[in-house]
């Protein structure tokens, strides 16, 4: 299913390796191991430094998300605004750490440098959608309104076609 | 005529193939290859209702940068359309950026024909219909709401420049962010927009550019504020036949937003702002790297480069002048090192953003081995303006040393949040309070934090300080990129020293060894300091306590000296600027194991008020660990062996019943 990505970019050339790696994470949410094979052999450079860039960047995942990301941001702004505690009830309402998926794998939670929304710190967002200047009361309300929702299309648009001048 | 592109009539032979070279100018002052009077109105018409002068029907503006969608603005948006869908009214609703006042999100702007735009602020969907009856309907003012005119002032509604927020404000940056509709190009033109790069085009030679950028005393607003004609300079003499030129907006500093709103707002700026620096040092080709998390910026750019395109403003030949330039957005994947120029440059490459050692400088040898010049979006963001109105009108703003405004972004405990840009010079008290509007709910300023994970933290006793590159350094802080967080009594300066290692040390590369190894160990002598009687285990790690806070000092000093990058070399400052500053309160973590903010956890401890405590049960049930005992009714308490501080039961409590000490 991500053959076609290919075709927009021209073969062996390194420059190429992070925004193939960014349409593959678009495509399937993570990069599994065979994309990753595969894009060595299109760049023309050995597996061991595609896995090396892909791990180096905190975008990219080798383990596919849940249905739904909650993003924590641990910002400057929201850490004075008592972030860690908004992290802390996220992790308890959930029952999981920072990083990790849900067994259901209804939710994962992810940790972010900065949203760059911090005039509404602190701030999380759960899919696409943000949640300003909210508290550690709030969050239980939050999840529940993700708990039964069916499977949300997330991040499945643009990102495609910036690449080729 | 409908855009800039349309024909006033068959006489213009503008067209992408055979560009005219007047074609700017021609947008605002046309037609200047014929004299027709006809086609001069039908110009200066198309002019008048870009720039929302004539109109026929209602406009009404809504703030749609990051900040508003997050405040709600596609909720706003969707109740006006309902509720002008079921007054049948028809009105034109107009997304535009950010002006900066975030803290009062969602802003809508409404102009009846014939009369003055006006703002208003905190829109919710709820008051909505109101709104637009009192508005729209009544053509009244919603005096609830208001936030000013864009007109002029009367009785009833003041000048918006008038506002507190805005009036010791000086907008170069961030003209015109939040008044036109950052998708059109057609708008930024009206506005003046791509009048200087025509200039550049038509009448300066690129060495002309530099010196006038060069005496324009413009200095790099990424951080380290290294002169802009310095660098351009470089890569002019430069002999290759390719060079780059590369925007740096990968805006990592936790707590810093002005390159987005920047971006999102007034996206033409920094196009133009880039493109007359490709003109200047010689490069064709230039590239935009922004971070991934900024979707919306992202999406504006694509468009805007697209129409530039089919302007014929980025291209071949542009404009008829022989100069050809392309951009190109290269989206960056989370890596706060790439921010480093060098590393910036390897993450374009495909590498892992590792920086590598200078010299030779980028300017010299950059990417892909050619001449490279980066600047920060801010930077560019300047370079319009400065040919627009001269070297010697920038220069006169600002201090001996820096020149021009700076924006800052500002947050944290502090009452207007939002993006302010004040002229360097400014002292931090005008920032803070005056602009700012204090600190809220009556509480106490205590420090400042400046220049994101780089700078430092400034107390009360330097809050006088201006605002510019050398002075800042004096006190022990950077200008940074402009992340302006404002802290008060309740913040505990060890914790965040604590919280700028950890980020640190997450974000280091791991190329050179000061900065992996030094990084850590500073990081783990901090986390020794709130550190309680209990949890220290034995003698030991008592003596490490002691003996790591003997060689911090020395420790920041190594780091700062011997580290490869900027991202090293400043990474001690938030300890150093702590310890320099807040030393009584790094003591009373020390000797008396206390944590006056009530931030530190370990150093604390939860008791219930049983006077208070009614018996409700929510803090039973919320606790994890099964730490409060008690029976309905009657009053809990903690047993404090179990507890493990993580403070949810304090928000839990509806009856205050929680003490913390």
């Amino acid at each position: 299913m991500h053959q076609d990505i290919f075709t927009k970019y021209t073969p062996n050339d390194k420059s190429y390796l992070i925004p193939l790696l960014q349409d593959i994470q678009t495509i399937y949410g993570y990069l599994p191991e065979d994309a990753l094979s595969e894009i060595a052999e299109f760049v023309g450079i050995p597996l061991s430094r595609v896995y090396g860039v892909a791990t180096f960047y905190n975008q990219f995942r080798l383990a596919p998300l849940g249905e739904n990301v909650v993003r924590v941001c641990r910002g400057t702004a929201c850490h004075v605004k008592n972030s860690s505690n908004i992290l802390y009830a996220i992790e308890q309402a959930l029952n999981i750490k920072a990083g990790e998926t849900t067994r259901d794998k209804k939710f994962t939670i992810e940790v972010v440098n900065c949203i760059g929304a911090c005039s509404i710190a602190p701030v999380i967002t759960v899919n696409e959608e943000y949640y300003g200047r909210i508290g550690v009361k709030d969050i239980p309300n939050i999840m529940k309104k993700y708990q039964s929702k069916p499977k949300v299309e997330a991040q499945k648009k643009t990102e495609i076609g910036t690449e080729k001048v | 005529m409908n855009s800039f592109l349309d024909k006033c009539c068959n006489e213009c032979w503008h067209s992408l193939e055979k560009p005219c070279d007047l074609f700017i100018r021609c947008c605002t002052e046309g037609p200047l290859c014929h004299h027709n009077a006809q086609c001069s109105e039908k110009i200066q018409s198309l002019n008048r209702r870009i720039n929302y002068v004539e109109h026929d029907i209602p406009i009404i503006w809504i703030g749609m940068g990051t900040c508003g969608l997050a405040a709600g603005a596609k909720k706003v948006e969707e109740a006006i359309l309902a509720e002008l869908k079921k007054l049948n009214i028809n009105a034109r609703i107009e997304a535009t950026g950010c002006i900066g006042f975030c803290a009062k999100e969602v802003i809508v702007d409404v102009k009846l024909p014939g009369q003055d735009r006006i703002s208003y602020c905190e829109i919710i969907p709820k008051i909505v219909p109101r709104f637009i009856q009192k508005t729209l309907v009544e053509k009244g003012i919603f005096k609830e709401k208001l936030l000013g005119t864009h007109g002029t002032s009367s009785n009833e509604t003041a000048h918006i420049n008038e506002n507190p927020f805005f009036k010791h404000q000086l907008k170069i940056v961030l003209e015109n962010c939040g008044i036109i509709n950052p998708e059109s190009i057609d708008a930024y033109i009206a506005k003046g927009g791509f009048k200087a790069f025509d200039k550049v085009l038509r009448l300066m030679k690129p060495q002309d550019v530099v010196k006038e950028i060069f005496d324009s005393g413009l200095r790099g607003r990424g951080g380290a504020g290294f002169p802009t004609g310095k660098k351009w300079e470089l890569a002019l003499a430069q002999k290759a036949e390719q060079k780059y030129l590369i925007c740096n907006a990968d805006e990592g500093d936790p707590g810093a937003f002005m390159d987005r709103s920047v971006l999102e707002s007034d996206p033409f700026r920094i196009i133009e702002g880039m493109a007359i620096g490709g003109y200047a040092i010689g490069a064709t080709a230039g590239y935009i790297y922004c971070r991934a998390e900024y979707p919306l910026a992202i999406s504006r750019l694509e468009k805007t480069i697209k129409l530039c395109e089919d302007y014929g403003l980025l291209g071949k030949n542009i404009l008829g002048s022989k100069f050809n330039f392309h951009i190109r957005i290269k989206k960056g994947a989370g890596a706060f090192v790439c921010g480093e120029e060098t590393a910036l440059i390897g993450s374009i490459e495909g590498k892992r953003g590792m920086p590598r050692p200078r010299p030779p400088f980028p300017s010299i040898s950059g990417l892909f081995g050619k001449p490279t010049v980066i600047n920060n979006v801010e930077t560019f963001a300047n370079v319009a303006s400065i040919v627009n109105r001269g070297s010697e009108w920038f220069s006169s703003i600002g201090t001996k040393t820096s020149k021009g405004t700076k924006v800052f972004a500002l947050s944290g405990k502090i009452t207007n949040t939002g993006l302010v840009e004040v002229p360097m010079g400014t002292s931090l008290e005008e920032v803070v309070f005056t602009i700012g509007g204090g600190i809220p709910d009556g509480k106490m300023f205590k420090a400042v934090q400046i220049g994101g994970p780089s700078g430092g933290c400034l107390p009360h006793s330097v809050i006088k300080t201006q605002v510019d590159y050398e002075s800042l350094k004096e006190v022990g802080a950077m200008m940074g990129s402009g992340g302006f967080v404002v802290m008060d009594e309740d913040t505990c300066m060890v914790d965040v020293a604590k919280f700028f290692l950890t980020f640190i040390q997450n974000e280091s590369c791991g190329k050179c060894v000061p900065c992996r190894e030094g990084t850590k160990r500073m990081l783990e002598i901090i986390e020794r300091i709130p550190v309680s009687y209990k949890t220290t285990k034995n003698k030991v790690d008592e003596l490490q306590r002691f003996k790591g806070i003997i060689y911090l000092n020395r420790l920041a000093n190594v780091i700062k000296d011997t580290s490869l990058c900027g991202l090293g070399q400043s990474a001690p400052n938030p300890v150093l600027s702590g310890l320099q500053y807040f030393r009584d309160e790094y003591e009373e973590h020390l000797y008396e194991r206390k944590c006056s903010a009530g931030v530190c956890k370990d150093l604390l401890t939860f008791t219930i008020d049983n006077s208070i405590c009614s018996g409700c049960g929510v803090c039973l049930r919320r606790c994890s660990v099964e730490a409060i005992l008690g029976e309905k009714g009657h009053a809990h308490y903690i047993v404090q062996d179990k507890c493990i501080k993580c403070g949810m039961c304090l928000e839990a409590c509806r009856f205050e019943a929680i003490e913390v000490n």
